[in-house]
């Protein structure tokens, strides 16, 4: 077997397997299941106190999708292609509902994300919105001056770049794919992720560097 | 449970803007450790103890004070109480997990996992 190959099935197997949850998500699993036959713990109250604190649960899991698209091309296309179906392979609890359209950004094209309505938002990869995504101000101006308000955010874009703006509703939000920056190449997925900040998926944000993250 | 003692159960603050829990599993130690004092398995005082028991072990060990190195603390620490007062010894747990591993293993993505696809072999 060349090197090649035993890379390539190294490669599959993490496909494979790439819905499993961490290490610690299997353990606290395995503890809450063995509790529950015990009688020591019912599963329902376990699940009324996350539903209390799960909007506390951030952008992180957007972030990582977004990492793996980066590195794999094949996740990418179907991401592209229906982004509700390429995250089911996540296993993210509390997904929520409506679908989820993945925008992706390139040199001549930025996507930015709002709810003119209330505040849309893709909770189950990106947590909580925060406040100025809530905000009238935000919610009028980002379609009638996109390019004023991606300047207060600090993103400058040149006369070439087109921005598009992407109107959520409860049954479609959106995710925009940032650009992957130079300087990162051979970074694995959780490197990645950590530089993907949470309002470069949502479009305020554009030009991510191996030295930002964690936003 | 009297508010201060309920207190002991509640996430990490995190720093201005960022979210309290970055995975689920970290909300479902909480849970299941809260739950488990308010049945009395083990006392409010017991969790605080032995989570700082772990806390302190990590900061000793070099470990980043951020909230993974808290969360995986305080999973060891429920692992410890469940072994302690629930019964769930460390073989059992390993055992279970396993179990656990396999049915992500064998179910097709999109279905739901149940832990008896993981007890077949």
């Amino acid at each position: 077997m060349t090197k090649h190959d035993s890379r390539k099935i190294q490669q599959i197997h993490e496909e494979l397997h790439s819905h499993l949850p961490p290490e610690p998500a299997l353990r606290a699993k395995a503890l809450e299941s063995l509790l529950v036959e015990k009688g020591l713990v019912d599963p329902q109250a376990i699940e009324t106190w996350i539903e209390v604190y799960s909007e506390e649960i951030g952008p992180k899991r957007g972030a990582k999708v977004v990492a793996r698209a980066w590195r794999d091309p094949a996740f990418k296309a179907l991401l592209l292609e229906d982004g509700t179906k390429a995250i089911a392979q996540f296993d993210f609890v509390g997904h929520g509902g409506g679908h989820l359209k993945v925008l992706e950004n390139t040199d001549k094209l930025h996507n930015m994300v709002v709810c003119t309505l209330c505040s849309c938002y893709p909770i189950s990869v990106l947590g909580v919105p925060p406040n100025w995504y809530k905000t009238a101000a935000y919610r009028a101006r980002a379609i009638r001056e996109p390019r004023a308000v991606l300047k207060e955010f600090g993103v400058e874009l040149d006369g070439e770049t087109e921005v598009r703006v992407w109107d959520s509703t409860s049954e479609l939000r959106y995710l925009v794919l940032p650009q992957r920056p130079d300087g990162t190449d051979g970074w694995d997925e959780d490197r990645l992720a950590a530089i993907v900040t949470r309002n470069s998926m949502i479009g305020t944000e554009r030009d991510l560097g191996p030295g930002k993250g964690n936003g | 449970m009297s508010p201060s003692e309920q207190s002991r159960f509640a996430p990490r603050e995190g720093a201005e803007g960022d979210p309290v829990f970055d995975e689920p599993w970290q909300a479902q130690v909480l849970a299941i450790a809260f739950r488990l004092a308010e049945q009395n398995v083990f006392s409010p005082a017991q969790w605080s103890q032995t989570l700082g028991a772990e806390l302190s072990a990590a900061a000793a060990a070099g470990k980043p004070d951020n909230p993974d190195t808290y969360y995986h603390a305080a999973l060891a620490a429920l692992e410890s109480l469940a072994g302690s007062h629930g019964g769930v010894s460390e073989e059992i747990l390993d055992d279970r997990t396993e179990a656990w591993r396999r049915a992500y293993q064998n179910t097709p993505h999109g279905n739901p996992v149940k832990l008896e696809a993981g007890l077949k072999r």
